[in-house]
């Protein structure tokens, strides 16, 4: 049946790079798309041909579908693959594609649309005979129906968005009193998100472990699993680290969730690459989640396990081919482990980041995989998923494996972008993780206080490095200034020197010595001391004594900005020493609004000449698929409103001016 | 090139002797910049209550951070005048060369913080020579004023010679070289025209005032009673009488101007590719330990040569002709230059062979770097016959004509005539540093005062009677007067040179002079008749 010979990824990022990788290693032409925001982007240059689909805005891009067929036609593209997010579980996307005569590489439409409701699939699988957890997942959505039938789940309970998924739509509800608030505010964000206000309800088991397991089927009848992936580390039912095996699944567990999760796929007919996820509690009873029907974010765990290819599967099952292996035929060697790098800011409540990306390295040994799509001098835009990069260590025992992760997230540069590094190797080295004993209550419970979620001045090692730094770089190309920082044939004196960081002024002198071999500086501020050698400059490292400890350290500038790859990652100095005077009126409490970021206001929530409290919420900015409520920093008078709903506005621009009441 | 070998041992003891007694001129020297920073850093509690910015902090605020500043004159006026503690040194301000906004700049900071940052005679020799280095070498100049002006007790010292500062600051204007000017306080009656001839004048909101009377003398001399705002603040001059092009809010806003408007100066040089040469093999480091503690001592001045010069390298010119001067070959940080060095006495073969490397140089276009350590031309019935005036005045000829470059290190000592074969101030040499230990002066001072005793003996003699504790006494004397007079400290002093330098610094020093040279040779002005005007 279906040939093919030239495949055209509907994605991008990394996903897309990494199909583009399997799909040439096998021989087929690959074909990339791109929308305005992606035109320097990896997967473009990667791929064979690439085809321009429209502009930033994925819905007028990634999501669209007509534009997807017309550039497989002008490509001469015969197949599509969806990757992951975007069109990869929307079934009338599957039917375009066959309608084109693409052979889509994927599960049938049928499978798509019945595991794409959660309440239909809950169905299917209780007569599949897969243990569901207790819920509702009726046609009846009226309030009422849904009240009476939460009383008769118990609580604590999930609403859940019936065509949701990745945590949208989706509400934890304790107590019976909260129930009404969270089925609105489940309904409207299901509704923006996935065109559905349709609602299921499920009861909440307790401290459970997310543990998902990979399927395969052919067109042939066969269907085999690839064992389980544990992903309970989870933030706001976002995976954040995952691993294959689970240290929980016992052989016996294994096969038993094996068998449910083959039962899944046989249920619906199923063809091709899918997660059927499950819930599973302290005792080794498991349930039910739903079932992904296309290839996962984490399926490179399973693939370092299994030692094999899932995109080549894919591909060989899209092309009629039988599965390679009986599931007899498919064993676990060793341990595997992702951790997914995020364009975040963890210190301050995950908030998106956005930026150039200056410097970008991935590390490179023994067990490493870096699945990514980036590269040096892209900027990291408020269009996409903020996920950068995949970080996946592989190891003899999970505790090898995890090390070395640990290692080669610590050591993936990112300058320009602030990222999750920090938090993700706090993850991997927190003694409850590194005992295996992670639920996805791990990091409520463990990371409240946790030093990476909480913003803290940059020590005082750092911000001289930066210091120092700066003077280098000030001062490189001008004669005489190779080699020595500051130097000067009489007695000098401190120089002073104010650093911007995130907004907080930090003041410290630098002293020079200009005999010492390696520039040698002494910073001061507020009584204490550091001394930082710069034994060598080259590029973007510099080595430096500090502490009596030789250490190499990633730098490099943007402008006046000095970006450096600090103890929790990317870490922005601007100096400010000599900025103009009244620059700091910007400070918190000026009752100037401006964006956080680049995005587009959905709401305005105050007119020119409300009297607003302090915290009030004036605007909503959307970036990044985030809704962002920005607040009044004063008690006072709107005096201006910059913008209107719909405005696309970019970082730090004024939307709304608040004239404070006691000025 | 050859690469020169050392045969000092920097592990001997003589080796450690000498870096000691180094050591301890330059501990000297230092000690005073450092008084002079103590005195100011003891008012800093006082001036920034008053929202003043210190003078030391106005030149790092000024300057390109981490770029490299070469003083100039750190220690003139040192003891001299009124100045008994000391603190008088740099003459009421703080001035060199460096970089700001990535343009390098003659850069003027006023002390203020030291005795007010008056002008003492020393310190306007200072300036006059600062503008002489700013035109000769083109260099823009920014002055960060603030300063009591001129020492009332010595007025009539520096009336005279206060107006050729001014008519430099209107040739300089002229010439095409342009001066910034920061008004950070007051600069009354002749301070008043520093700012005023200055094509950018930025002046300070509450603190800069400037005008030709103040309100004592104008109430003094027309009974008119105004405020010092009212008379010459910064504000009145940039929005009514238009003496004042920038009003800065304060301090280090103005400073932040001042980099504003040079940034607009289309006067960036190139930016040095990565430096292409090679550091000596010798380590400047050794400077200190090279040259023996007793001036008796000689040695070759290739020790020093070999650790400047580019991978010790360096093309020895005539080595067999005269071996007590030395000439030849080297590059400094990439930059040829001609070396002439002292081995003894400059003899009539010596001061030939020098003369023709000197035209040499000149035709070839290589910068002359002179290390002075010679107790002049050689004298005696054998020198004079040979013709020594004739061959010293042909070499002192070669060297006043001489178009390139000339830059002078006084390494040991520079006494009479061979001071000037080897370009010293009157032969105006680009620039000239002194090591700490090194002398300059007519003749020494032993050599001084025993020649005075010889011609008042002979004249005893002749009256009848010598009396020998008085020819003692006056040996002594004349000795000693002279010794005291010729040190370094009190030379640099009375700015007859451009500064002391840490013998480590020298090649430092010597590249970032040839690239002042350099860079101020290349540039080409856009000269006008009369200097920018202010309408």
């Amino acid at each position: 049946m279906a040939g093919f010979n030239r495949i055209l990824i509907a994605n991008r990022g990394e996903i897309a790079c990494r199909v583009i990788r399997t799909a040439r290693d096998m021989g087929y032409r690959t074909v990339a798309v791109y929308s305005e925001a992606d035109a320097d982007a990896l997967h473009v240059r990667l791929a064979d041909e690439a085809v321009p689909i429209g502009p930033a805005p994925v819905s007028e891009s990634y999501l669209d579908a007509d534009k997807l067929i017309e550039a497989s036609r002008l490509s001469g593209a015969d197949a599509v693959h969806p990757g992951y997010g975007f069109l990869s579980e929307n079934a009338d996307f599957a039917r375009a594609c066959a309608n084109a005569g693409l052979t889509f590489i994927g599960p049938p439409p049928e499978a798509i649309e019945l595991m794409g409701s959660k309440r239909l699939s809950k169905l299917a699988m209780e007569k599949a005979g897969v243990p569901c957890i207790p819920g509702y997942q009726g046609e009846d959505q009226s309030d009422d129906r849904l009240t009476a039938e939460a009383a008769r789940i118990g609580f604590p309970l999930m609403v859940k968005a019936s065509a949701g998924g990745g945590g949208k739509g989706m509400r934890l509800v304790d107590d019976p009193a909260a129930l009404a608030d969270a089925l609105r505010a489940a309904r409207s964000e299901a509704l923006s998100a996935f065109g559905s206000d349709e609602l299921i309800l499920e009861r909440a088991v307790q401290n459970p472990r997310h543990i998902e397991v990979q399927v395969f089927a052919d067109d042939h009848g066969n269907v085999v699993h690839l064992g389980e992936r544990d992903c309970s580390v989870q933030r706001r039912h976002q995976k954040v680290v995952e691993e294959a095996p689970s240290p929980f699944v016992s052989p016996e567990l294994r096969a038993a969730m094996g068998q449910a999760a083959v039962n899944a796929a046989r249920a619906c007919a199923y063809r091709g690459a899918g997660t059927v996820e499950f819930l599973v509690d302290g005792d080794g009873n498991f349930y039910f989640l739903e079932m992904n029907t296309r290839l996962q974010v984490e399926h490179p765990v399973t693939e370092l396990v299994t030692g094999l290819d899932l995109v080549e599967w894919q591909l060989r099952v899209a092309a009629g081919e039988k599965l390679p292996l009986t599931q007899d035929q498919i064993a676990l060697t060793g341990w595997a482990m992702e951790a997914r790098l995020y364009a975040e800011d963890p210190r301050h409540d995950f908030l998106p980041q956005t930026g150039r990306v200056l410097a970008w390295e991935v590390p490179h040994g023994p067990g490493l995989r870096v699945d990514h799509g980036l590269r040096a001098g892209q900027t990291v835009g408020p269009h996409f998923d903020p996920m950068l990069a995949k970080v996946i260590a592989c190891g003899a025992t999970r505790d090898e494996a995890r090390r070395r992760l640990a290692r080669a997230v610590e050591d993936t540069v990112l300058l320009g972008v602030k990222s999750n590094k920090a938090f993700l190797s706090g993850i991997l080295r927190h003694p409850v993780f590194a005992a295996g004993d992670a639920t996805t209550a791990f990091l409520s419970d463990h990371f409240a206080d946790h030093p990476t979620l909480t913003p803290a001045p940059p020590p005082l090692r750092l911000r001289a490095l930066a210091a120092a730094l700066m003077h280098v770089g000030s001062a490189r190309g001008i004669p005489g200034a190779s080699g020595r920082v500051s130097w000067r044939n009489s007695t000098a004196t401190p120089w002073h020197c104010r650093l911007d960081c995130d907004g907080e002024m930090h003041d410290l002198t630098l002293a020079v010595d200009s005999h010492a071999p390696h520039p040698r500086v002494t910073v001061r501020a507020g009584g204490e001391t550091e001394v930082i050698e710069l034994l060598e400059i080259a590029g973007d490292r510099c080595a430096c004594l500090a502490g009596g400890v030789r250490r190499t350290i990633r730098f490099a500038f943007d402008g006046d900005v000095l970006h450096l790859d600090g103890p929790f990652g990317d870490i922005a100095f601007r100096d400010a020493t000599r900025a103009a005077a009244g620059a700091a009126e910007d400070a918190a409490g000026s009752g100037r609004i401006v964006a956080p970021m680049d995005g587009r206001i959905v709401a305005i929530h105050a007119a020119p000449g409300d009297q607003v409290r302090k915290g009030q919420t004036l605007a909503v900015l959307e970036a990044m698929k985030m809704e962002h409520r920005l607040a009044s920093d004063v008690d006072g008078t709107v005096a201006e409103i910059a913008v209107t709903a719909g405005d696309q506005v970019r970082i730090r621009q004024t939307l709304v001016t608040v004239a404070p009441t006691n000025a | 090139m050859p690469t020169l070998e050392s045969r000092i041992d920097p592990n001997s003891a003589e080796f450690s002797a000498n870096a000691q007694a180094m050591q301890a001129y330059i501990d000297a020297f230092r000690a005073i910049e450092a008084k002079v920073n103590e005195a100011a850093e003891a008012m800093r509690a006082r001036y920034e209550k008053r929202g003043y910015i210190m003078p030391q902090d106005r030149l790092n605020l000024l300057l390109d951070p981490g770029s490299p500043f070469l003083e100039i004159g750190s220690l003139a006026g040192y003891k001299l005048h009124d100045d008994r503690d000391g603190t008088g040194a740099g003459g009421g301000c703080i001035a060199g060369i460096g970089h700001v906004s990535g343009i390098r700049a003659m850069v003027v900071v006023d002390n203020f913080a030291v005795k007010g940052g008056t002008i003492s005679p020393t310190g306007l020799k200072k300036k006059l020579r600062l503008q002489e280095i700013a035109l000769e070498n083109k260099l823009p100049t920014v002055t960060l004023a603030q300063s009591g002006g001129a020492n009332l007790a010595y007025a009539t010292d520096v009336f005279i010679d206060g107006g050729r500062a001014f008519a430099n600051q209107a040739r300089m204007s002229a010439a095409g070289i342009p001066q910034v000017t920061v008004v950070h306080g007051s600069a009354t009656a002749g301070g008043a025209y520093q700012p005023g001839l200055s094509d950018y004048i930025v002046m300070v909101k509450r603190q800069a005032t400037t005008y030709l009377a103040g309100p004592p003398l104008l109430k003094a001399a027309t009974g008119e009673v105004a405020t010092d705002e009212e008379l010459g603040g910064a504000e009145m001059h940039t929005q009514v009488s238009g003496v004042g092009d920038y009003l800065a809010q304060d301090d280090a806003d103005g400073i932040r101007l001042a980099r504003e408007i040079m940034a607009q100066l289309p006067w960036q040089e190139p930016r040095a590719e990565a430096p292409d040469f090679a550091e000596p093999l010798h380590p400047p480091e050794e400077l200190l330990g090279v040259v023996p503690a007793d001036p008796k001592v000689p040695y070759d001045c290739r020790e020093i040569i070999a650790r400047i010069a580019d991978g010790s390298d360096y093309l020895d010119f005539k080595p067999e002709y005269d071996g007590q001067t030395v000439c030849g070959h080297i590059r400094i940080e990439g930059h040829p230059v001609g070396v002439i060095g002292n081995n003894g006495p400059i003899t009539a073969a010596g001061a030939a062979k020098g003369g023709q490397f000197i035209q040499l140089c000149d035709q070839a276009g290589i910068p002359l770097l002179f290390l002075h350590n010679t107790t002049g031309f050689l004298v005696g019935t054998d020198a004079e016959q040979s013709g020594i005036i004739k061959h010293g005045s042909k070499m002192i000829q070669a060297v006043a004509n001489a178009r390139v470059p000339k830059i002078s290190i006084n390494v040991g000592g520079s006494y009479g005539a061979g001071n000037y074969a080897m370009c010293g101030r009157g032969f105006g040499p680009r620039f000239l540093f002194s090591w700490p230990n090194s002398r300059t002066s007519v003749m020494g001072g032993a050599q001084a005062g025993m020649v005075l005793r010889i011609v008042a003996e002979a004249k005893m003699r002749k009256a009848g009677a010598v009396d020998e504790d008085c020819l003692a006494a006056m040996e002594r004397q004349t000795r000693e007067m002279l010794d005291a007079q010729t040190t370094a400290i009190a030379s640099t002093a009375r700015v007859e040179d451009d500064g002391l330098i840490d013998p480590r610094d020298t090649r430092r020093v010597v590249a970032f002079a040839l690239d002042i040279c350099r860079a101020g040779d290349r540039r080409e002005l856009t000269p006008n008749t009369f200097g920018i005007a202010r309408f």
